[in-house]
């Protein structure tokens, strides 16, 4: 789960993490009325105005309704423009980013609606940094990872210059040691009071990881300031789902209106739903069997709809929730149902199967392939419906079959 | 022979909910040793499973069955009471790393972990945890271990395998019983069938299994199915192209997986150009990897590998 960066600020904050000043507003007035306060607080007179959305590449992201506006924005009005050029400033910018579509590197061409934006104090750089606290699949350990090339694309500088990225691997039963902190300091070229205010943050970085149950800690860019302060300037946090059980406060963080109202259903249900581009729904059970069903989809020349897995223990209900979903994307011209049951009972998908065109009646061609426990009972189930369904016996023929059909 | 388990493997079952139960009798029926369960509070009771029996599974048996397990509050108590020497738990996600750690300290040589949903956090301390010690982990979020025609751990469908010259590992449950039925119907039938699992923090990886198999006198040939996400499958193609003698078959899913999307696996994510089908299918078939065009074509795929 992803959270945006005003959130991700606000945990940092609260674990002693140095990060600008900053408030969130979901309206112009609000962006405004936060411009004094901050100035006052800061004691800067300038201020950034960030777009807030689930995805990077902001600052050199622009908006479809204004394109030469950004995704973040420096207001210098309240150095010399008297009373008021802050707020004047800020309430022209706010008016045009919020409910305006932000398209970035990270986003896709169609972008994402800006609900919110983000007011923060103006900070004075000394220096750009990058600092992530991630899985390392190969180790089965969270690494802390460093680089002096802030602000950049960390995928890039790995591939180009990859002896500028350091790492650290945390033994879970130790956190980072002393001793890691200060050769990252020492690798980032730091020394004095600035070495000092790094070590601190990412030892603080490396409890909050633990703490909160991240899969990742993103701060790009890590400053130094000319007070020699290591601050988070951005922040992105994203969470394990599989954890957030054990933290209510984290899942109540969740922005629905970042997510795509069919998966977000999905998930509500249990099940795991992707939507593509495709013209083929696809009911699957196991997510290697799904991906590998949208696969040969494509290879016998069709496009698929959906990745769909319901899992191992889904029950009649949410293959019924799972037929709805599929059969209420308007742009699917056929379904393809591919089980094999090991968990999963092949009678339990049949029986949600029927139940679920009774429920909403099937208008596109329907291929269903069944195979593995309970398997007879399942084709049983569905010959007895008097269902027109086409019966496939391999993965490859229920492909062709769905795809000459469309 | 076989890897991992086999006729003499004992097996006790920690976490005895529906699901478990279910399976259970399934491994029983099959005709796995299942000698014992584990539950904190239901400690001295006597759980009776009975049915008729699969004969698929191992050989001259009776037509019915009915196995009565020992309940015991800890593991140790029901190792040294039933001399148990492997592990399947079902535990729920909250509490299944722990699980896992209480098997490892029981000494037991094999903890076949099915639960899915496991905290990342979690597995890091049990895997970490289980470093300095004997006990092998396969899983979590697997199907488990089977040896066809001795030992079934797990939840796979035990009618689909049979006994044969091919070594089964892969990360995605569905795709293994595909291989699996696959080998079944051409005749090349299976050694063991090893389920890794689709978690991004496994016990077992690649190419622990691909090291066995290659050192199993029975074992002839390997199919390995992987998916997107992390590099597991690279790290398999260099041990292959360097270390196996034997032909292997491979299938990678999420060929058309978008990236940054998590494809039901925790594990199945394509982040940052990285962990890509199209490079994990380009170092499997640069390793000699016989590579399967669609999962339908697995079975085909190895007998091509052995010539």
């Amino acid at each position: 789960m992803k959270i945006h960066e005003y959130q991700a600020k606000g945990l940092m904050a609260a674990r002693g993490i140095p990060v600008p000043l900053g408030q969130p507003a979901t309206t112009v007035e609000e962006a405004v009325a936060a411009v004094r306060p901050l100035i006052e607080g800061s004691g800067n007179p300038v201020v950034v105005l960030k777009a807030q959305i689930h995805a990077g590449g902001r600052g050199k992201g622009t908006f479809r309704e204004s394109p030469d506006l950004r995704g973040v924005n420096v207001i210098t009005e309240g150095i010399e423009g008297g009373p008021g050029a802050a707020e004047e400033k800020v309430g022209e910018l706010a008016a045009r980013m919020l409910g305006s579509t932000l398209v970035t590197v990270q986003t896709g061409p169609e972008g994402k609606v800006v609900n919110r934006v983000y007011l923060e104090q103006g900070i004075d750089i000394a220096s750009e940094l990058y600092l992530a606290v991630l899985l390392d699949r190969t180790v089965s350990r969270n690494i802390v990872m460093a680089s002096t090339e802030g602000g950049m694309e960390i995928e890039k500088v790995a591939e180009e210059t990859p002896e500028k990225i350091l790492r650290q691997e945390i033994d879970p039963a130790i956190g980072l040691a002393d001793f890691q902190a200060n050769e990252l300091a020492v690798g980032l070229g730091m020394d004095g009071d600035t070495a000092r205010s790094f070590i601190r943050f990412v030892k603080a970085l490396d409890r909050a990881a633990t703490e909160l149950d991240t899969d990742l800690i993103e701060i790009n860019p890590l400053v130094v300031t000319t007070g020699s302060l290591v601050m988070a300037l951005d922040g992105k946090m994203a969470f394990d789902d599989n954890a957030l059980f054990r933290h209510p406060d984290i899942a109540a963080m969740r922005d629905e209106s970042e997510e795509d109202p069919a998966e977000l259903a999905a998930k509500e249900a249990g099940l795991n739903y992707i939507k593509l581009d495709g013209t083929i729904g696809c009911l699957v059970n196991g997510a290697g069997l799904a991906m590998a069903t949208m696969d040969t989809i494509k290879h016998v020349g069709g496009e698929p709809a959906n990745f769909l897995d319901v899992g191992g223990g889904a029950d009649e209900e949410q293959v019924t929730t799972a037929f709805q979903i599929i059969t209420s994307d308007p742009t699917v011209k056929g379904i393809f149902v591919n089980i094999f049951g090991g968990i999963m009972r092949c009678d339990v998908i049949a029986t949600g199967i029927v139940a679920a065109v009774k429920k909403v009646g099937l208008t596109v061609p329907l291929v269903v392939r069944l195979e593995g426990t309970n398997v007879e009972k399942g084709e049983e189930i569905i010959r007895q419906s008097g269902l027109d369904v086409v019966a496939a016996d391999s993965l490859k023929d229920g492909a062709e079959k769905i795809v000459e059909l469309v | 022979m076989s890897i991992l388990v086999g006729k003499d493997t004992r097996v006790l079952i920690q976490g005895m909910g529906k699901t478990g139960q279910f399976h259970t009798d399934k491994a029983i029926a099959y005709g796995t040793q299942m000698v014992a369960a584990v539950h904190p509070s239901r400690s001295g009771a006597i759980a009776r499973f009975e049915g008729e029996t699969d004969h698929s599974g191992v050989p001259g048996r009776d037509d019915t069955y009915s196995v009565d397990l020992p309940v015991f509050a800890t593991v140790k108590q029901a190792v040294s009471e039933t001399g148990a020497n492997a592990s399947v738990v079902y535990v729920p996600p909250p509490f299944a790393a722990d699980a896992i750690m209480e098997a490892a300290a029981a000494g037991l040589d094999l903890v076949v972990a099915i639960t899915e949903g496991v905290p990342v956090a979690d597995m890091i301390k049990a895997k970490r945890y289980l470093a300095d010690k004997p006990t092998r982990l396969v899983g979590p979020n697997c199907p488990g271990v089977i040896t066809p025609g001795e030992c079934k751990i797990g939840i796979m469908p035990g009618y689909i395998h049979e006994r044969g010259r091919i070594g089964v590992v892969s990360r995605s449950g569905t795709l293994t019983y595909e291989a699996v039925y696959q080998l079944t119907l051409n005749g090349l039938g299976q050694t063991t069938a090893v389920g890794i699992g689709g978690d991004p923090v496994n016990g077992t990886n690649f190419v622990d299994m691909l090291r066995m198999f290659e050192d199993d006198a029975e074992t002839e040939g390997v199919i390995m199915i992987g998916e997107i996400g992390g590099t597991a499958e690279e790290e398999a193609a260099e041990f292959v192209a360097s270390e196996m003698s034997k032909p292997v078959a491979g299938f990678i899913a999420g060929t058309t997986a978008p990236p940054g999307k998590r494809m039901g696996h925790a594990g199945a994510i394509v982040s940052g150009g990285k962990g890509t089908a199209a490079a994990k299918i380009q170092a499997m078939r640069k390793a000699g990897i016989v590579m399967a065009e669609t999962p339908t074509d697995m079975g085909e795929a190895m007998a091509r590998a052995l010539g």
